[in-house]
Order: structure tokens, then sequence, then C-alpha cells
């Protein structure tokens, strides 16, 4: 379904991507793990044609995303920015709704409110957040407006930029749920990034692990526990000792 | 080596204005282009006339008022040299209409709307609202950058309309209360020679200004550096850009719509 080779990206002398192959098969969740700066977000920016990759291809469903066109592509995928990416001059639910009104899934106002209050109560908020602005909320429930505005159209692939961080256990616990939910039901494919080695574990089917500007290590989360490698052993344990220094 | 040293200087940064140049102009015609083809934000476009039109009135009014008054002083004392100060009236109107008019209020405009366009716009760059945007399928220069200069280039003429009206007010009240005119006479002579061309280049000037000044606002704003100091740059960038060309921009009219 997504498929990336040989992926490069440098941001001037600064090579952050150095040849990433990734495969991840329709309707199945790859987690990607990885040091703080080792160009996660990036990679997702790559695959969204954000962020424009130096050299290697991006294909989504065998389709070459560089010349596929733009409208269509986009309208497959829903995304969570690290930083929630909230439209600070509308209010709550016209950010989750944003995509049921406009462009070719427009639907009528009313609708497109419904909706978003649904998507709202799904990532545990209440009708109410819906009418408050972006800046009136905390870090943590604009992490939660943000996924609910990435799943509000119900994209075929979404992916999720540290959907846990800054939340506190129990609603971490809902959101891992939510996303296990979404690929199972919806049959999406997705894409979370995360530090969270609960999440990893909650809603992974596969694991990969960006290291040094290339994919690590891949597989499930069985063989992730059971595995040799010596910088996954290191990163999810949280061990100081290792081959990944603590400087970086 | 150390000789060319400068002139290699000299030849970057050339070299940089005019790319940069290049870029601008093919912003401009990537917005105009969207300005043009559907699908059309009416709701960005009320919202940014509002913010950059009716919002700028008290700035843009006081300006002129101020302008107009000491314009009449200033025709007044240099008219007396000559036994002339009864062209006061007359030059006070062209002067207004033809140049102060839109220069004053588009250097206005461009600090207040240049400035805020580039802050917001950028704010928006670094906090990845801008990308956001794009994942929802929402073209960003459609969104953002047409209505805003669409909404400049319309309202800023308006503005400049206003504006003259004002002034041409300021140099009436010097006139009669500080100048002795008779308030008929100096009404009368203003009308008498003023031609509909005077008003209509200085709102053909301010549309131009409207749209040299959403256009730097939205161009630095959307090419932000990152963080605080990013958005700061861009700011600066955005209103002495618009100042600058505002100005410049204003002799090359003038010489057309003179020769017109
Ligand atoms: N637009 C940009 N311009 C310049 N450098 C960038 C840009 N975006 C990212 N970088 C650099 O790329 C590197 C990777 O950044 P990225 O945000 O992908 O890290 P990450 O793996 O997501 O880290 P974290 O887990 O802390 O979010 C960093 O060194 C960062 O400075
Ligand atoms: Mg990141």
């Amino acid at each position: 379904m997504i498929e990336l080779a040989g992926v490069h990206k440098a941001f001037g002398t600064n090579a952050v991507l150095r040849g990433v192959d990734l495969l991840v098969p329709r309707g199945t969740s790859m987690v990607i793990i990885g040091g703080s700066g080792t160009g996660k977000s990036v990679l997702l920016k790559c695959i969204l044609g954000l962020v424009r990759p130096d050299a290697g291809v991006v294909r989504i469903a065998g389709e070459n995303a560089r010349t596929a066109g733009r409208e269509a592509f986009l309208a497959r995928f829903g995304m969570l920015f690290q930083g929630s990416a909230l439209f600070d001059s509308l209010p709550v639910w016209q950010n989750v709704a944003f995509r049921l009104m406009r462009g070719a899934t427009k639907r009528p106002r009313d609708e497109a409110r419904a909706i978003a209050i649904e998507k709202l109560r799904r990532v545990g908020l209440g009708p109410e957040v819906g009418e408050l602005y972006p800046a009136e909320l905390s870090g943590g429930m604009q992490k939660r407006v943000g996924l609910a505005r990435a799943i509000a159209a119900e994209p075929e692939i979404i992916f999720f930029d540290e959907p846990t961080t800054g939340l506190d256990p129990i609603m971490a616990g809902v959101i891992d749920d939510l996303i296990r939910e979404i690929v199972v039901e919806m049959g999406a494919t997705a894409m979370t990034i995360t530090h969270d080695m609960r999440t990893v574990r909650a809603v992974a089917d596969h694991v990969a692990m960006l290291h040094d500007g290339i994919i690590r290590w891949t597989g499930t989360v069985q063989e992730m526990d059971a595995t040799p490698d010596p910088y996954v052993h290191q990163f999810i344990n949280g061990l100081a000792q290792g081959p990944i220094a603590s400087v970086r | 080596m150390s000789l060319l040293a400068p002139v290699a200087r000299l030849g970057r940064a050339v070299l940089g204005a005019l790319a940069a140049t290049g870029r601008v102009a093919i912003f401009a015609a990537e917005s105009l282009s969207h300005i043009v083809r559907p699908p059309f934000y009416g709701r960005e476009f009320l919202t940014a006339a509002l913010q950059i039109g009716w919002m700028s009135l008290p700035v843009v009014g006081l300006t002129a008022l101020f302008t107009g008054a000491a314009l009449a002083l200033q025709i007044y004392v240099g008219g007396a040299r000559f036994n002339a100060e009864s062209v006061v009236p007359s030059i006070v109107a062209i002067g207004m209409t033809r140049e102060l008019g839109p220069v004053l209020g588009g250097l206005m405009v461009a600090a207040r709307v240049a400035s805020s366009i580039a802050a917001e716009l950028g704010t928006m760059k670094v906090t990845e609202q801008i990308d956001a945007l794009v994942t929802l399928s929402t073209n960003p220069m459609k969104y953002l950058a047409a209505p805003r200069i669409l909404a400049a280039t319309v309202t800023v003429p308006v503005l400049v309309a206003v504006g003259d009206s004002i002034g041409i007010m300021g140099g009436w009240l010097v006139g009669v209360n500080r100048l002795d005119f008779n308030s008929a006479t100096y009404l009368h002579n203003t009308i008498q020679f003023l031609e509909p061309w005077d008003v209509g280049s200085g709102l053909v000037k301010g549309a131009v200004f409207g749209f040299i000044v959403a256009l730097m606002g939205c161009y630095y704003g959307m090419n932000s550096g990152r963080g605080a100091m990013g958005v700061g740059a861009a700011t600066k960038a955005a209103v002495v850009g618009a100042s600058v060309l505002i100005l410049a921009s204003n002799y090359l009219l003038t010489e057309v719509l003179f020769s017109a």
C-alpha cells in the first residue's frame, strides 16, 4: 500500500533521511520508533509531499506520489501533526469538520457539525468543546482535536505523529484503542510515530525503527521483544548504555 | 582573489535580488490565477475585506486629515511668495487626490496590513497550519493568499477615496479657520479645478498599492523562516518590501498616468 524506496532528505548539511526503504501493507498499522530528531516527522511529510524528498520514490497503491493528481492523492489521507496544527481562527468544531465543509465532499453545515461532534466524542471531548477556540484548550485537548480532524473524513490512510504525547495514561489508553479500532473496523492503513512503548504494543501490527537516516530494523511486536538487535533492545528498554549515543 | 571578493559579493547580492524578484513574480502570477479560478472562498474574502478596508479607516483618515491641513499651510506660504495664495484650495485637492492620498494611505496600510498578514500567515506556517491545510485538500494560495490580495486590491481604492475627501476637508478647515479663506470660495475653487482623472488616477494607484501590500504580506508570511525569529523577520521584510515597492511603483505609475 505505502511503499518507500531509497528516500533521501537533507536540510543543508543535515542529512536526515539517507535511503529509507519501507513497506506498509494495506489495512495494517505500522508504528515508527526512533530517537528524538532522527527524522520520523520528516519521513511522514515526505510521504505526503509536504517536504520534497531529494531522492527516492514514494508509492501509494502502486502509484508514484510525485506524479499522482495532488487533489485525489491528498483526499485519501488524514494527518495528525505533532504540534496539532489547529487553525486558531476557527472554532474547534469547524477545525474538525474542515474537510467536510469544503471541496468535493462538501456537506451541509448541520451535517458537518454533527459529524464533528461525534468525532470529538470519540476522542473523549464533549460537544461544548466544539464551540471553543483552539487557544482556549490545553495541549492534550488540542492533540485530541487534531486527532478528531484527522479521522473526520474517514480517510483510507492515516498518519499519527505522537498521538498520545501529553495525555494522561487513561486518555492515552482511549486514543490507543481508537487507533486500533480505526484500523480494524474501518480497514484504514495507519502509520503512527510514538515514543510511548505502551502505544507501540497497543496499536502496532509492525514496528520499524528509524536510526541514522535508515530503517534500522523492522518486524512485528513479538519479534521486537525477542530481537537481538542492540539498537532496538536499547531503545525499547530505555537504556542509557548501548550503541545509540545519548547526546545527539 | 581578495581583489575580486567585493565584485563577487556584489554579484551574489544582485543575483539574490533577481532571484527574489522572480519568486515574488511567480507568487503574484499564481495568486492571480487563483483569484480568477474556482473554488472561491467568499467568507475568507469578506473577513479580509473587513480587516483590511474597514479597520484601516481610522488610520488612513487621520493621516489624510493632518496631511491636508499641513499641505494648506505650506502652499499658502509658498503661494504668498508670488501673490498666489488663492491657489491653496486647488493645489490641496490635486496634491491629495493625485499623490498624497494614495501614497500616504498606501504606506499606512502597508504598516498596518502587510505586517499583520505576514505575522498571521508566518505563524500559521511555523505552527504547521499551512501544512495541515494542504493535507485537508485545501490549497493555501487559494484559501489564504487569493482572498487577501483581492480584498486589498478592491478596498484600498475605497480607502484612498475616503482619505482624499478627508484630506481636502483638512485643508478647508485650516483654510477657513487659520488663513481667512471664505468657506464658499474655498469649496468652489476646490471643485472648479479638480478633474475626474485627478481622482481616478489616485484610485488606480490605490488598487496597485493594495495589491502590493497584500502580496508582500502573503509572500513573506508563507515563506517565513522557522520560529518566532522567522516570523519577526518575515513581518519586517513584508513592511519594508511593501513600502519600497509602493514608492517605486508610485513613480512609475505617475510617469505612465502623466503621459496618458
Ligand atoms: N523544515 C526544516 N528545516 C530544517 N531542518 C529541519 C526541518 N524539519 C526538520 N528538520 C531537521 O530534521 C531533523 C529531524 O526532524 P524531525 O522533526 O523529523 O525529528 P523527529 O524524529 O520527528 O523527532 P521528535 O521525536 O523529537 O519529534 C532535525 O534535526 C530537524 O532539525
Ligand atoms: Mg517528530
